[in-house]
This record gives C-alpha cells, sequence and structure tokens, in this order.
C-alpha cells in the first residue's frame, strides 16, 4: 500500500503511475491483466467487434426479407443458422460482455471504493473463455450446413436427426464455455459487492448500478448452470446414445424446453437489470435530482429477479401444457408488470420538476423507458395464454422482444456509453455526433421494429425466410430501417475512434453536480489502481 | 435516495484486500478450454486430416493443459497465502464467498439432472411400459451397495470433521491421519461406484432411466473424484504445515466441497435409488 494517497484523488495526468504499481507492457497488460478497468476495456471491444458481426447477421436477414421470394438464402437451412448466429452473437457476445462484462467491471468496484474485483484472475478467464467461445459459435455457422436450430436450441431439431454435423456440437461447447465465463464472473461480483465496500456503505447505500449487477449476478449463478446441465444431456443426446430427450427411450423433448427457459427467462432479465441500473445513473445525473424512489427502485429489481424464476412456462403456451398452468403462468408473467412499473414510474418521477439537460446520455436513457415501456407493452399481451395462441411464433414477438433488448438494452449500452466514456478515456465525446447517432439509430430502430407489430398480427411467423405478397410493404419499411440502424452504428463506430484518438481531454466530473456517485471523484481516467485509501461513506 | 450518501475520500484507511499480480494462467487457461471443446467435438465427429484423426489427440492435449494451468495457477494462489501471507482476514472472507457461491451454482447444475430423471419416473411414457422403473429394467436394490456407499460417505463426512477440528487444535499430525481416511473413503466410494456400473444390468443407452441414472450418479462421482483429489492436496498441505489453527480455508474449501457431493449423494440415494426403484 505504501501509504499512497495518488490513487484516491483526481490527478490531471493520464493515471498511468499510480505509486506503488506501473502499468505492465503491452503484453502482461492487456493478456495477463488482473485490473478491472482494464478487463472492462477488453469486454468493451470484444462487445463492439462481435456487435458488429451480430448486426451484419441482422443486415443480411433484412436484405432478404425486403422483398417476398428467396434473394439470398438457398433454402430455410440457411436461414436458421443466420438467425441462430445473430441470436446466439447478441445475447452472450454482446449485450451480456458489454453490460455486465464491461460496465460491471469498469464501474462497480469504482462505486463501492474497492481497489479491484474480489478475485482479478477468475476475471481474465471470465474475458477470455469467450474468445474461444465465439471462436467456436462463429465456426459452427460456416462448417457443413451450421446451426439452424435457433438460440432455443430444441430438440429434435437440435439432436441428430434434425443436425447430424459438427456445427450444434460446436455451438453446446461455445455455451458451455460462455456460461462458465458467466457463472464465475457472476461469483466474482456477489463477493465483490459483499466484501469490498468502503467503510459505510451499507447495502441501502450502494448505488443502484450495483443493486443491479448485484441482482443480476445472483440470477447468473442460479440458471446458467441449468443451461449448462440442459445442452450436457443434449450432447450426450447427440453423441452418446442418451435419451433425455427422445420418445423413443422414454424421453421428452418438451423437458428440454422447460430446462431451457428455466435459465432461458432469468437470462432476459440477466441483459436488462444492468441496463435499469445504468439508466437510473443517467436519468438522475441530467435532472438533477437524486432517484425517486431509492429504495423502492432497489428492491424492484430484487422482485423481479426473483419472480422471474417462476415465469419460465410463458415461452412455452403452445406446447400442450394444461389450462391451469397456463393460468398460473400467465398470472405470475402479469405480476412482473407491477415491479417493471415502479421502476419506469420513479424514473419519470425524478424527471419531474428537474432541471434537465438533454444531453446524449439522456436522449438515449429517454428513449430507453419510452421504447422499453413499448416493448413491457407487448409484453403484457403476449403473458396471456389466450392471446399468446395466436401470437407464438409470430413477428409480434420478435417485435416485443426487440423493443425490450435492441431498444432496451442497447440503448442503455449506448446511453453507459456516453455517460461513462470520458470517465473511461479521459475523453469526451462530440455532443453534435453522440446527437446525430441517436436520433438516427432512434428512427432506424423504430421503422426496423414497429412494423413488425403489424406483420406479427397478420399472421407472419418467425424463422421463415419468405412471406406472402400481401405483407411485402411493411416488411420493405422494416429492411430499410435496418440499414438506417447499422448506417447508424458504422457512424458510432467512428466517433469512438474520433473520441478515443482526438476526444477533448475531460476533469474528474464532468456532468457537474448531477453526478454523484464514487466514480465521479476519481481521475478521468481512474488511475491503474484506485482508492488505495479506502473512501469513507457517511 | 432517503439519505444520499456523502463521501469521504481522504478520511479511510488502506484497504486490506489483496491485488494480485498479473498472470498469464487464465489465458492460457481459457484457450487450454477451448483446445480441450474443439477436441471433444472432432473426436465425437471422428474428423481426420488426411488420415490422421486429431480429435482425441486434441482432448487429450485439451485436459493436460487444463490440468497444467490448474497446477500452476493454484500453486501460486498457495505461494500467495504461505509464503507472501497475501490473504488477509478480509481477503478471506471473499474467499468463503467465492466458494459458497461457486458450490451453488454446482447444486443448480445438479438440478438440471434431477429435474430431468423426475420428468421421466413422474410420467413413465408407453416406450418405458407406463411405469418407473421402466418395465424392462432390473434395478439397483437401494438398501444394498448404494446404502453402504451412503455410510461410506457419511463416515468420510465425519473424518473430515475429525481433520478440521484437530486442525483448530493445532494437532497436524492427527489431522492428517484423519484427512488420509478421508481420502481413502473417498477413493473407496469411487471404486464401489465403478464395481455398480460394471454390475448394473442395464446400459447407458436404454432409455430414459438408464440415461438419467448414469448421467446424475456419473456426473456425482466425478465431483467425489475433485472432492477426493482436493483433500488429497489437503493431506499433502497439511504434512508441510500450511495449516494453522487460525487460518487454514484451502482446508475448509475442500470440506466444504466434500459435504456438498454428500448431500447431493443422499438426495441421489433417497430419489433415484430409494424412491425411485421402489
Amino acid at each position: 500500500m505504501a501509504g499512497s494517497k495518488a490513487a484516491a484523488h483526481g490527478h490531471d495526468d493520464h493515471g498511468h503511475d499510480d505509486h506503488h504499481d506501473h502499468t505492465p507492457g503491452f503484453f502482461v497488460r492487456w493478456f495477463c491483466s488482473t485490473n478491472h478497468k482494464d478487463i472492462g476495456t477488453l469486454y468493451l471491444i470484444f462487445s463492439v467487434l462481435a456487435g458488429l458481426i451480430g448486426g451484419a447477421f441482422s443486415v443480411m436477414m433484412r436484405m432478404e426479407l425486403q422483398e417476398p421470394g428467396l434473394q439470398f438464402v438457398s433454402d430455410g437451412q440457411q436461414w436458421n443458422v443466420w438467425i441462430t448466429a445473430h441470436g446466439l452473437i447478441m445475447v452472450f457476445f454482446v449485450v451480456m460482455p458489454a453490460l455486465i462484462g464491461g460496465f460491471g467491471n469498469w464501474f462497480l468496484p469504482l462505486m463501492i471504493g474497492a481497489p479491484d474485483m474480489a478475485f482479478p484472475r477468475l476475471n481474465n478467464i471470465s474475458f477470455w473463455l469467450l474468445v474461444p467461445a465465439f471462436l467456436l459459435l462463429l465456426a459452427s455457422a460456416f462448417i457443413g450446413s451450421g446451426a439452424g436450430t435457433g438460440w432455443t436450441v430444441y430438440p429434435p431439431l437440435s439432436d441428430k436427426i434434425g443436425h447430424d454435423g459438427m456445427s450444434v456440437d460446436m455451438a453446446i461447447f461455445a455455451l458451455h464455455l460462455a456460461g462458465a465465463s458467466s457463472i464465475l464472473g457472476a461469483a466474482n461480483f456477489i463477493t465483490t459487492i459483499f466484501n469490498m465496500r468502503a467503510p459505510g456503505m451499507t447495502l441501502h447505500k450502494m448505488p443502484l448500478f450495483v443493486w443491479a449487477m448485484l441482482v443480476t449476478a445472483f440470477l447468473l449463478v442460479l440458471a446458467v448452470p441449468v443451461l449448462g446441465g440442459a445442452i450436457t444431456m443434449l450432447l450426450t443426446d447427440r453423441n452418446f446414445g442418451t435419451n433425455f430427450f427422445r420418445p423413443e427411450g422414454g424421453g421428452d423433448p418438451i423437458l428440454f424446453q422447460h430446462l431451457f427457459w428455466f435459465f432461458g427467462h432469468p437470462e432476459v432479465y440477466i441483459m436488462i437489470l444492468p441496463a435499469f441500473g445504468i439508466i437510473s445513473h443517467i436519468v438522475s445525473t441530467f435532472s438533477k435530482k437524486p432517484i425517486f424512489g431509492y429504495l423502492g427502485m432497489a428492491y424492484a429489481m430484487v422482485a423481479i429477479g426473483f419472480v422471474g424464476f417462476v415465469v419460465w412456462a410463458h415461452h412455452m403456451y403452445t406446447v400442450g401444457m394444461s389450462v391451469n398452468t397456463r393460468a398460473y403462468f400467465t398470472i405470475a408473467t402479469l405480476i412482473i408488470a407491477v415491479p417493471t412499473g415502479i421502476k419506469i414510474f420513479s424514473w419519470i418521477a425524478t424527471m419531474w420538476g428537474g432541471s434537465i439537460s438533454f444531453k446524449t446520455p439522456m436522449l438515449w436513457a429517454m428513449g430507453f423507458i419510452f421504447l422499453f415501456t413499448l416493448g413491457g407493452v407487448t409484453g403484457v399481451v403476449l403473458a396471456n395464454a389466450g392471446m399468446d395462441i395466436a401470437l407464438h411464433d409470430t413477428y409480434y414477438v420478435v417485435a416485443h422482444f426487440h423493443y425490450v433488448l435492441s431498444l432496451g438494452a442497447v440503448f442503455a449500452i449506448f446511453a453507459g456509453w456516453y455517460y461513462w466514456i470520458g470517465k473511461m478515456s479521459g475523453r469526451q465525446y462530440p455532443e453534435w455526433a453522440g446527437k446525430i447517432h441517436f436520433y438516427t439509430t432512434f428512427i432506424g430502430v423504430n421503422m426496423l421494429f414497429f412494423p413488425q407489430h403489424f406483420l406479427g398480427l397478420q399472421g407472419m411467423p418467425r424463422r421463415i425466410p419468405d412471406y406472402t405478397d400481401a405483407m411485402a410493404g411493411w416488411n420493405m419499411i422494416s429492411s430499410y430501417g435496418a440499414y438506417i440502424s447499422f448506417g447508424s452504428t458504422l457512424f458510432f463506430v467512428c466517433v469512438a475512434i474520433y473520441t478515443l484518438v482526438a476526444g477533448k481531454k475531460v476533469p474528474a466530473n464532468y456532468w457537474g453536480e448531477g453526478a454523484d456517485t464514487l466514480e465521479w471523484h476519481v481521475s478521468s481516467p481512474p488511475p491503474f489502481h484506485q482508492f488505495d485509501i479506502q473512501p469513507v461513506v457517511k | 435516495m432517503a439519505d444520499t450518501p456523502v463521501y469521504d475520500l481522504k478520511g479511510g484507511r488502506p484497504h486490506p484486500f489483496h491485488l494480485v499480480k498479473p498472470s498469464v494462467w487464465p489465458l492460457v487457461g481459457a484457450f487450454a478450454a477451448g483446445l480441450l471443446a474443439l477436441g471433444a467435438v472432432l473426436y465425437m465427429h471422428k474428423v481426420e486430416f488426411s488420415g490422421w484423426s486429431v480429435g482425441l489427440k486434441g482432448v487429450v492435449l485439451g485436459f493436460a493443459a487444463v490440468l497444467a494451468v490448474m497446477w500452476y495457477w493454484w500453486r501460486d494462489v498457495v505461494k500467495e497465502a504461505v509464503v507472501e501471507k497475501a490473504h488477509s482476514d478480509e481477503t478471506k472472507i471473499g474467499f468463503r464467498y467465492g466458494m459458497a457461491l461457486f458450490i451453488t451454482s454446482e447444486v443448480m447444475f445438479f438440478v438440471a439432472f434431477f429435474w430431468a430423471f423426475f420428468w421421466g419416473a413422474l410420467m413413465p411414457t408407453e416406450a418405458l411400459g407406463f411405469q418407473w422403473p421402466p418395465s424392462f429394467v432390473e434395478p439397483i436394490p437401494a438398501f444394498d451397495l448404494p446404502f453402504m456407499m451412503t455410510m461410506i460417505l457419511l463416515l468420510s463426512g465425519c473424518t473430515v470433521t475429525w481433520a478440521h477440528h484437530a486442525i483448530i487444535e493445532g494437532h497436524q499430525e492427527e489431522a492428517a491421519k484423519a484427512l488420509a481416511i478421508t481420502v481413502g473413503l473417498g477413493v473407496l466410494f469411487t471404486g464401489f461406484q465403478a464395481y455398480e456400473y460394471v454390475h448394473a444390468s442395464f446400459p447407458f443407452k436404454e432409455s430414459v432411466y438408464s440415461a438419467a441414472f448414469y448421467m446424475a450418479t456419473g456426473f456425482h462421482g466425478f465431483h467425489v473424484l475433485v472432492g477426493t483429489i482436493f483433500l488429497a492436496v489437503c493431506y499433502f498441505r497439511c504434512k508441510k504445515g500450511h495449516f494453522t489453527p487460525k487460518s487454514h480455508f484451502g482446508f475448509e474449501a475442500a470440506a466444504w466441497y466434500w459435504h456438498f457431493v454428500d448431500v447431493v449423494w443422499l438426495f441421489l440415494f433417497v430419489a433415484i435409488y430409494w424412491w425411485g426403484n421402489a
């Protein structure tokens, strides 16, 4: 510790020369890292690269769907390979690494006044496991006829009878590796939160992003291993002759759906809870008010996490469950709207009467609140088993989950990026560029996904590369929206590179009085190791 | 916020946590695991490159690399604990959380296999003759060898507690003896499990009954093996005097893990061997 005080207060240089621990050389710094900020940066870079690849798949999909008939894909299998790659990449290699690995790693220790994560080496293997996982998954799309199972990997399509090549096995192992990464990371976050808070920072004084990460990490620890078990059984069904999901041996494909969604539903909250945390900070900062109903906001996330474990079968209304079972899952699902409503209304109440400045992060945050609510409302529609019988596997569902994920989680990623890039890099983005990025994305994604509600109500099915001529109009508009969105994302990459190379240098707290959590009390960028002297919270 | 926190950045004291130095093992470990996975895929599909089959070689190499990383990584941890004395009391609390959470995730992994078991057992289909155990299965009697194995594991739970008390009271030699007995009981259990597999009348590939039976007990057996190795490491560390009455978390982690393995077995015994075969 050497009695260093340098870390605690912001110094204006690059923070490379902390007293007791010099920044290591290139290989050691980026490949052998035990530093939460450097590992967070690796996660963010990884997420952007994976996002461009996953986004490219979606552009290919919208090019195919721009007109009726088959333009680019040769058959449904190839189409299914695209949608599978798109889905798995976006969930496991874009949203989770950005929100949890990226922002979680960067800001969770800073916000609780900790010098680093609890297990720094474990932190690094959590990141690096993603690399072979991503390579395996990407390769699976290009080997043989690819993995055309959808991200849900349901048997019998994912069994030998549907996919007898190597691709599905590669995808399964990719999920094993990514899952191990998530579980280790989650244990690390929980330990860090419980054990390394600065003196005086009680749980009820923790910033909401930290609360969000805490709930997220618990969901990961409890849900991901069940997916691990499920895909392990799928692997042995495929390769070693077990009969878990094969009716001829007394097994049942529906069992896989239960196991998958016992993981899969908490997984969607895993992707959105960190976003909730980020949005709370941004809304508070740019309204220059403390968040409305802090405790309610924290426990709403706990409630969402808890109830999120007992609603999974609302993804399976059409498999033939009893009426009572469907009634239960409908009611349980609708209950989630209550804590979610608490969050939405508390964000609005935070803005109410505030001195609001419409900086880029705030635009993204308000976009998030509006569009996530829209996705939530269609979620309430779909929660009803009776409605879902009609809308199951239509574009209405596709529109719903893209409103909560692409226009929810991804908006929060961009919000967080604009909010914190000055803190992370020491350089600020140009405000006009951030606004152009926001407005073009906002227009693009709404053009892309809003018409899909109509297409779904007309009965256009998911996971089919063709449709009837009557649906051509909205599909055309949707595709144009996709091109605008992707163009906007490329623009973002330019903004990001410009910011890192030539952005204006910023002081420790460049947002002013509204930003008061601990990360704003250290320099921008923070020193290599912060808080050698623990801050005290009163 | 009800009461907005106020931060004092200068009034505190040096943090008590252990910041580890950069390490190459996570990087190597991740790619070792990747090689293991790739090797397994190539092995399962019998892939050959110009007549040279690579799968099994990849699996062996990948697995060896994973083991090597475990060895060197945990050797570093032991060195930090014993030589550098880097683990403050606060750091050790962190280890406890970490181990408890790891075991929690392991429990959830077993939940998946229990779910599969009960799915088949509670709703046996036509393929099983509408009964559980299926009409064509001759089940292993619960109060035969499996009950003996239950007793062995419970006894090993006692001996590991004996070792714990010996460490707390500073009797290194006695602790090592108790650990040796625990390891022996673990090996005995694994031996009986193997014996059971060899003599079971139903094959692995037959039905969901055999799939759930072999996969659930098999993964449990694997965890017994891991726990046994963990305890064996503790035996050697005990012999070297690494454990003091106040500081012996490496041992405690192994004991927790061992109890977890024990409890999973109790559920396996009650559900699969006893209730499931009745």
